[in-house]
C-alpha cells in the first residue's frame, strides 16, 4: 500500500511530527510563521505550536544560524530554514566556523545536534543570486553531515534521523522539487548513510543527486527507448559520501557519468571522480565524463537558464558520446 | 530604563569583606602569574601559534565572573586564559591545552584560544570576532525555552562591535528578550586599530542604547567598579527579563599577540594606563583600609607562583594524543546499527544535550 503526495507536502508532515513529538524541536528562521514559510512548508504550524516554537526571525541569517548552534548546545533540537543557499553564505562563519568546528575543537565536549535546512538550485528563472547549487561547499567542510532528499520518500524520512543525529546536519532541498508528486509506500525507510540505486541498469551508472535526479530517470528513459540501459545511482548523503555504492555502481557498468548542478570546477562531481580514480580505476572501461553547469552565474532568461544547466538531453548525448 | 552614563567609579571604602576582597584579589594575581609565566614558556618554544594575553585587563574577567552564578553559560573570546581559571577551571588543564598536550582541556585541539570546559558551562573559547555573540544568544534562548533561571554571559572586544554579529545578537536579544549579559572588554584597540579609527561612533554603550537595551559603563581598571557594575548589569536583567549590555574600559599591557610589534601605540600611553594597573592599586587600597598586610600578600603571590609551577609541571608531564585519535571527535561516533524496518531512525533520544 501507498499514497500520493508531494514533496512539498512530505517534508511538511517530517516537521510537524519532529515537532509533535519532541518539545525540543522548534522551527526558526525567515517568515516560517505568519507567512507560513517561503515555500508553505510550515503552513498552518504558527497556530498548532505558537509563536515560541514556529519562531520568525529578522533578516539576520549569521545571527539566527549562531543562535541556533547556541539553542542545541543549550538542549533544544533547533531546525533551521534558511530561504536559499545564496542566503546561507551568510551564515556561513557560523555554520563552518563554530558549528562544524566546536566538537573537535573542543575535545569531544560539544556536540551541536542542529538541522538547517535550505533551498537550493536553479530552474524558476531567480536569476544569478537565488539559484546556485553550493551543496558541494558543504559537503568539503569535516564536522557537518550533509543531505540532499530528491524523492518523496527522503522528503519525508530524511529529517527524523537527522534530528536525531547528534551532530550538524545540513539538509540541501532542491526548488525543483517542491512540486513532485510521488507515491510513499507504507513501508518507507531512510537512513541518513546510503546512497541508492534509482532504476537498475547495466551498460552506464549514471551518477547524480538532488535535483538533477529526476533529470538523470528521463536521461535513463530516452537511453533505453535506444537500447542503453543506464543504472541511475541517487547519492543522497553528500558528505559523507556512499564511496561502496558508489564502487559497486562502477563495478556493474563499468562506465560512469557524473550529473552535478553545481559549476564543474571544484564540484562535487570532482570528489566522485576522483574517487572512482582512487579505487575503481581499473574497473573502468572508458574515462568517466561529467555533465555540470557552465561556470556562469545563473542568468534569468529561461532559454539561458536551460542552457547553463545539466538537462536529460545533455546526459543522453554524454553517454551515447561515451558508448561510441 | 538605559543609563549609560551613571557609571562612575565608586568613590570611598571597598565595599566587602576581607575574605571576598582577598578572593578577588587572588584571582587576578593567580591570572597574572599565570600568564607571565605562559608569555616566558612561549618564548622557550613550550607554548606556539598565537597566544592572547590579558595582562592588564584582569579586573573584568575577575570583577564580573564573582557576579555570576554556577551555573550560568559563559561565552568568551581567545583572549580568554583569566575567564578559564576564575571559572574554576584547572590552572593544569589550561596550561596542558596550551602546551597541546592531551590532558589539556580540549585535548591539545584548541590550544590558548579555545579553551572550553563543560563542567563550568565555558562554551568557548572563541577566535572569530564576534562570533560567540549568537551563539550566546541561543544558548539563552534555549535556557528561556526550557525555563531554567540561568542567564549567558558573552565576553568580546571592542573590535566586535564592527562586526554584523554584534548587531545581529543584540538586536535578536532585545527582540526576543533573553537573558544575555553582554560584556563589552573594550581595550581600546582592534588588534592594532584603536577605536576612533575603526568606529563612528566610539560611544559603545550608545550602539547597544539603540537596540533598546539598558547599558552601562565600568572602570574597567577598578576591580571594585567592574563588580559592583556586574551586580547592577544582573539586576537590571532579572528585572527587565531581557539583555544588558555593560562596557568594562580597560587596557591590555602587553602586545595583541606574541607576532605584535606594537606600532600602533605609544609607550607612554601605556605606561600611564600602568599606573591604574588593577592589581597594584587594589592592592594599595585593601593595605590603606587595612584589609591587607604585605605578609599576605606576598602569601597571596607565593600561592598562585606555587600553582603555575604545579600547572606547568602537570603540563610538561602530559602526553601528546595518539595520532591515530586524529579524526575521533570530528563527529559523535555512530549508535549501534539502527533496527530494519519502515521508519528505522525512530525519534530523536531524550538524552541531554552532549556535555562531555
Amino acid at each position: 500500500m501507498s499514497r500520493k503526495l508531494s514533496y512539498r507536502e512530505a517534508m511538511r508532515e517530517a516537521m510537524h511530527e519532529a515537532l509533535a513529538n519532541d518539545p525540543r524541536v522548534f522551527l526558526m528562521g525567515e517568515d516560517v510563521g505568519r507567512y507560513g514559510g517561503t515555500y508553505a512548508f510550515s503552513k498552518g504550524f504558527l497556530d498548532e505550536f505558537g509563536p515560541e516554537r514556529i519562531r520568525d526571525t529578522p533578516l539576520s541569517e549569521l545571527g539566527f544560524v549562531g543562535a541556533a548552534i547556541g539553542a542545541a548546545l543549550g538542549g533544544m533540537r533547533p531546525i533551521v530554514e534558511v530561504m536559499t543557499v545564496n542566503f546561507s553564505l551568510l551564515a556561513l562563519d557560523q555554520i563552518v566556523n563554530t558549528a562544524a568546528a566546536l566538537r573537535h575543537m573542543s575535545g569531544g565536549q560539544f556536540s551541536v545536534p542542529l538541522v538547517i535546512r535550505m533551498a537550493t538550485g536553479a530552474g524558476r528563472q531567480l536569476a544569478a543570486q537565488h539559484s546556485h547549487s553550493l551543496e558541494g561547499w558543504y559537503a568539503h567542510i569535516p564536522g557537518i553531515k550533509v543531505l540532499a532528499p530528491a524523492t518523496i520518500e527522503d522528503a519525508r524520512g530524511m529529517l527524523a534521523p537527522a534530528l536525531a543525529d547528534p551532530d550538524p546536519v545540513v539538509i540541501f532541498e532542491h526548488a525543483g522539487l517542491f512540486n513532485i508528486e510521488g507515491d510513499l509506500p507504507d513501508d518507507w525507510s531512510a537512513d541518513i548513510r546510503s546512497a541508492r540505486v534509482r532504476r537498475q541498469g547495466k551498460d552506464v551508472a549514471i551518477i547524480t543527486h538532488g535535483g538533477s535526479l529526476p533529470k538523470a530517470l528521463a536521461a535513463a528513459q530516452t537511453l533505453a527507448e535506444q537500447g542503453i540501459e543506464a543504472e541511475v545511482l541517487d547519492l543522497r548523503v553528500l558528505r559523507p559520501l556512499d564511496s561502496e555504492s558508489i564502487a559497486a555502481a562502477v563495478a556493474k557498468c563499468r562506465r560512469v557519468v557524473v550529473v552535478d548542478e553545481g559549476w564543474r570546477s571544484g564540484s562535487l562531481a570532482a570528489e566522485v571522480m576522483a574517487r572512482i580514480m582512487e579505487s575503481a580505476f581499473y574497473e573502468l572501461d572508458a574515462p568517466v565524463v561529467r555533465v555540470c553547469s557552465e561556470e556562469v552565474p545563473i542568468p534569468y532568461a529561461k532559454h539561458l537558464e536551460d542552457a547553463a544547466l545539466p538537462q536529460p538531453e545533455k546526459i543522453v548525448a554524454a553517454v551515447k558520446e561515451m558508448m561510441g | 530604563m538605559t543609563d549609560h552614563h551613571a557609571a562612575a567609579p565608586p568613590s570611598g571604602p571597598v565595599p566587602w569583606d576581607k575574605a571576598f576582597a582577598l578572593r578577588l584579589l587572588t584571582d587576578m594575581l593567580r591570572i597574572r602569574r599565570m600568564e607571565e609565566k605562559s608569555a616566558e614558556l612561549y618564548g622557550a618554544g613550550k607554548i606556539r601559534g598565537f597566544l592572547h594575553l590579558y595582562i592588564g585587563e584582569e579586573a573584568t574577567a575577575v570583577g564580573a565572573l564573582h557576579a555570576l552564578a554556577p551555573d550560568d553559560n559563559i561565552v568568551a573570546t581567545y583572549r580568554e586564559h583569566g575567564h578559564a581559571l576564575v571559572r574554576g577551571m584547572e590552572m593544569g588543564s589550561i596550561m596542558a591545552e596550551m602546551y597541546g598536550k592531551h590532558e589539556g582541556c580540549a585535548r591539545g585541539h584548541g590550544g590558548s584560544m579555545h579553551l572550553f570546559d563543560a563542567r563550568t558551562r565555558l562554551y568557548g573559547g572563541n577566535a572569530i570576532v564576534g562570533g560567540g555573540l549568537p551563539l550566546a544568544v541561543g544558548l539563552a534562548l534555549a535556557s528561556k525555552m526550557q525555563h531554567e533561571q540561568r542567564i549567558t554571559a558573552c565576553f568580546f572586544g571592542d573590535g566586535a562591535v564592527a562586526e554584523g554579529a554584534f548587531h545581529e545578537s543584540l538586536n535578536l536579544a532585545a527582540l526576543w528578550k533573553l537573558p544575555v549579559l553582554f560584556c563589552c572588554e573594550n581595550n581600546l584597540y582592534g588588534m592594532g586599530t584603536a577605536l576612533e579609527r575603526s568606529e563612528s561612533q566610539t560611544d559603545l554603550c550608545a550602539k547597544a542604547a539603540s537596540y533598546n537595551m539598558p547599558a552601562l559603563r565600568a572602570d574597567g581598571m577598578d576591580i571594585v567598579a567592574v563588580h559592583e557594575a556586574s551586580k547592577q548589569a544582573l539586576r537590571t536583567l532579572r528585572e527587565s527579563a531581557g539583555p544588558v549590555f555593560v562596557e568594562y574600559q580597560t587596557y591590555r599591557f602587553r602586545a595583541h599577540s606574541m607576532f605584535d610589534a606594537e606600532l600602533y601605540r605609544q609607550k607612554a600611553e601605556i605606561e600611564e594606563w600602568k599606573t591604574r594597573g588593577p592589581i597594584h592599586t587594589f592592592t594599595a587600597r585593601l593595605k590603606a583600609e587595612g584589609k591587607l598586610t604585605e605578609e599576605e600578600f606576598l602569601a597571596i603571590d607565593a600561592a598562585a607562583n606555587e600553582e603555575v609551577a604545579a600547572a606547568v609541571a602537570f603540563a610538561e608531564a602530559g602526553t601528546w594524543e595518539p595520532v591515530d585519535d586524529l579524526l575521533k571527535d570530528v563527529m559523535t561516533p555512530p549508535p549501534p546499527a539502527p533496527r530494519p524496518g519502515g521508519g528505522d531512525a525512530g525519534s530523536p533520544p531524550a538524552a541531554a544535550p552532549c556535555e562531555g
